[in-house]
């Protein structure tokens, strides 16, 4: 099957951006877009549809089976991994576009610095302070929180994050969950303190991020067990929330 | 002093924090940030005498398992600390939050291949993201006191050696194309050669296998690179292939393959004791076999359709979301098809009982090092051999390097970017999957090796070179062991052959020439 695929392309944080429309032939829907930027990259003498060369797309990627998060990217205006979009969800219009997460600063092409997550997470001294004890009631839970890709999705559709902002998103407490659903034996004061500054404030409860995360963290569940712990200081429970 | 740790995955966090604990410094250099790093994609778990299955279990055990399930080519007094340390490791991680499954006597522990009890801790089928996500938090704390210096997209160009002493690394950033050089011990933590095979291996495209490359162009030796797992149940997917975990059989998954019509399932009736759960060389040497005889199909399926429910969701339900995923099959109504492929380089960088290299201030841990896993790795001993590997480096680094030398970096201008082509690469990967499949001959592999030969002839750039190098030294290493031993099965030498190739195979560069040479296994100390 033939499909356009439209990128956006910027060789630096300095040029200035346009975009490609390139003629692919996928071998079938199943294809993902993974396959569909590899592919293109290893097209000898690539060209647009104005003829114009097509140089090297640069994105990242490590795993290819949506274990590492190094492929997001807005896929048709929906940030999402790469490996784990498959041509048919775009069934109907034929045409695939791809640009960079538009929330962080941009490198490349489809290679944005996403070092902004890192650096949250040390602000709120996202570790333990102490050995963890980990019971029937957390376990569950730490489990959960602990598979985050830090791929950035949830952030780029919060409509309170930006990078430098003062609100640090979902990137930052879901990962902070796993920390607070500590006994409160273990210390974490710094983690408290922060959390109610850098989440609990700055969240307006849009919950977008749950609905966006690739691998299907329980968000909502997260949170409201952090904020109990962190503002309520209130021992979590283990019951999943109901949807909505 | 500030330590170079290259690589941020289990093995150099590993060695980040042991550093950190200890006051000392480090760059933790790394391609793509841990997250990304292959460790995320261990699934079935890490092995530990923990004794908490009532099944009398002791690190003797532990010990004998991995030296035989090696074909007894691991360092046996190596092998010694690394199954010693293993329940404290494990313990470690536990006070690290690591959401280990339990019962009433503690962590449980799986069935897997090549153990006789059950001694592998799991995390369902995460184990490797679960350590991780614990091990990277763990390391956060020391950024912030300003111990451990993280620099993510920075790749690895060459280590800096003067008198052959290893001075430092030469690293660039491909988000601005800086290129620095930093000063100081280097600890290798790069993961293994996965770009030698492009598209053939389970792992992560971010292992390009030049990190190995350039220590071999640098002079440091390697070793035992003939020594590659096809791990047993894989499917291929796009780019790559699909590893179906060592737990689905540990679970009771069972082996089978078509003959006359009829279900055969071929290792239980050979393998009575251990059945579907041999060494992986040994299990898929044995697909091979059956698959190629006349009266049987030539697809082995992996049955798991006998697994309870309860076990499906309480330690397996990642596997199986990700079959439905990415192979559209139920694993638990429907046997998926399975075909061995690469999953782990037991070779790599050849490092004595304290890892350090045959360079002088070099050490190396992790998949990229050599050592503990012999001719063939046990599934669950390479969580175990990271995170032991990465502090024993740091520790020797403790031990040797000159605690007050002052730490220093310093910016190249205008250093052209050499890269590997895209066509060379899937060349080179032609070119060695054609004679370092599962079973070998002297013949194909001296065809592979006239090939690479032709191509050294050609206008090639730098890093060209050494990455073909680096495939010659992987030929030639197999070429020289005229023996069948674990991993490397040869048609032509089909028996072990303990009077002339119980050591390691060591290859270095001579000048231009890859050298092949063989060293002695050492003694258990007592």
């Amino acid at each position: 099957m033939e499909i356009l695929v439209e990128v956006r392309r910027q060789h630096s944080p300095a040029d200035v951006p346009y975009y490609q429309t390139i003629k692919y032939q996928a071998a079938s829907d199943e294809e993902n877009v993974a396959t569909v930027l590899r592919n293109l990259n290893a097209t000898p003498e690539l060209r647009d549809t104005e003829n114009r060369e097509v140089g090297e797309i640069h994105w990242q990627c490590s795993c290819l089976q949506k274990k590492c998060g190094a492929c997001a990217m807005l896929i048709n205006g929906l940030p999402r991994l790469a490996c784990d979009t498959k041509l048919k969800d775009f069934r109907e219009n034929r045409l695939l576009r791809l640009e960079p997460l538009k929330k962080f600063p941009i490198v490349r092409d489809l290679m944005v610095d996403r070092s902004i997550m890192m650096k949250n997470l040390r602000d709120i001294a996202n570790w333990l302070e102490r050995e963890a004890t980990l019971t029937d009631k957390n376990e569950e839970l730490a489990y959960d929180a602990s598979r985050c890709l830090q791929c950035g999705c949830c952030l780029e559709v919060c409509p309170n994050f930006e990078v430098g902002g003062k609100f640090y998103g979902a990137a930052a407490f879901v990962p902070a969950s796993r920390i607070l659903s500590e006994l409160p034996k273990a210390r974490k004061y710094q983690l408290i303190k922060r959390y109610k500054k850098r989440v609990y404030s700055g969240c307006g409860k849009s919950l977008a991020c749950h609905d966006i995360c690739p691998v299907g963290i329980d968000v909502e569940n997260k949170l409201v067990n952090s904020n109990a712990v962190a503002v309520w200081r209130r021992f979590f429970s283990n019951k999943k929330t109901e949807n909505p | 002093m500030r330590v170079n740790i290259i690589g941020a995955g289990l093995a150099g966090l590993s060695a980040a924090l042991t550093l950190a604990k200890d006051g000392v410094e480090c760059n933790l250099f790394s391609v793509q940030q841990s997250e990304r790093a292959q460790s995320v994609m261990a699934e079935g778990g890490i092995n530990a005498v923990l004794d908490t299955m009532n099944e009398d279990d002791k690190i003797e055990y532990h010990i004998k398992d991995t030296m035989d399930g090696g074909a007894n080519l691991a360092d046996p007094n190596a092998v010694d600390g690394l199954c010693r340390n293993a329940p404290d490791i494990v313990r470690e991680l536990e006070q690290l939050g690591v959401p280990f499954s339990k019962n009433e006597k503690g962590i449980v522990q799986r069935s897997f291949g090549g153990q006789k009890k059950k001694r592998t801790a799991f995390v369902k089928s995460s184990t490797g993201k679960m350590l991780m996500t614990a091990m990277i938090d763990a390391v956060r704390q020391y950024e912030a006191q300003g111990l451990v210096y993280r620099y993510p997209h920075h790749r690895l160009e060459d280590l800096i050696v003067r008198d052959n002493e290893c001075c430092g690394a030469v690293l660039s950033d491909f988000f601005t194309g800086d290129v620095y050089e930093f000063y100081g011990s280097v600890i290798m933590a790069t993961g293994g050669m996965n770009g030698l095979f492009e598209e053939m291996t389970t792992g992560s495209m971010l292992n390009t296998s030049d990190a190995a490359a350039i220590a071999l162009e640098r002079g440091v030796e390697l070793a035992n690179l003939e020594f590659i797992q096809y791990h047993p149940t894989t499917i291929a997917i796009q780019g790559k292939r699909l590893l179906i975990s060592e737990a689905a059989r540990g679970e009771g998954g069972r082996l089978y393959v078509k003959r006359r019509g009829y279900k055969w399932y071929f290792m239980e009736e050979k393998y009575p004791e251990l059945k579907n759960l041999m060494p992986r060389d040994v299990v898929s040497a044995e697909m091979v076999k059956v698959t190629s005889r006349a009266e049987c199909d030539d697809q082995v399926f992996l049955d798991m359709t006998e697994i309870p429910p309860m076990i499906w969701d309480t330690r397996l339900s990642d596997l199986r979301e990700q079959c439905v995923n990415y192979l559209n099959i139920d694993p638990v109504s429907q046997p998926v098809p399975v075909s061995p492929g690469i999953h782990y380089f037991m070779g790599g960088i050849r490092v004595d009982e304290e890892h350090r290299t045959s360079l002088s201030n070099c050490y190396a841990a992790g998949e990229c090092a050599c050592q503990y896993h012999g001719a063939n790795r046990l599934g669950g001993n390479s969580l175990l051999g990271a995170i032991y590997g990465g502090r024993i480096a740091a520790q020797s680094v403790l031990k040797y390097a000159d605690r007050d030398a002052l730490y220093r970096r310093n910016a190249l201008e205008d250093v052209p970017a050499q890269n590997v082509s895209p066509n060379l690469s899937k060349r080179i990967t032609e070119i060695l999957a054609s004679s370092l499949q599962i079973i070998r001959h002297e013949v194909t592999l001296n065809n592979s090796i006239h090939e690479i030969k032709m191509l050294l002839t050609h206008d090639i750039n730098s890093a060209e070179r050494r990455r073909l190098h680096l495939a010659q030294a992987v030929l030639l290493s197999a070429k020289s062991r005229r023996e069948s031993r674990g991993a490397h099965k040869r048609t032509d030498y089909p028996e072990k052959d303990d009077v002339n190739f119980h050591k390691q195979t060591v290859a270095r560069m001579n000048g231009d020439e890859v050298e092949i040479t063989f060293l002695d296994i050492p003694e258990r100390r007592e």
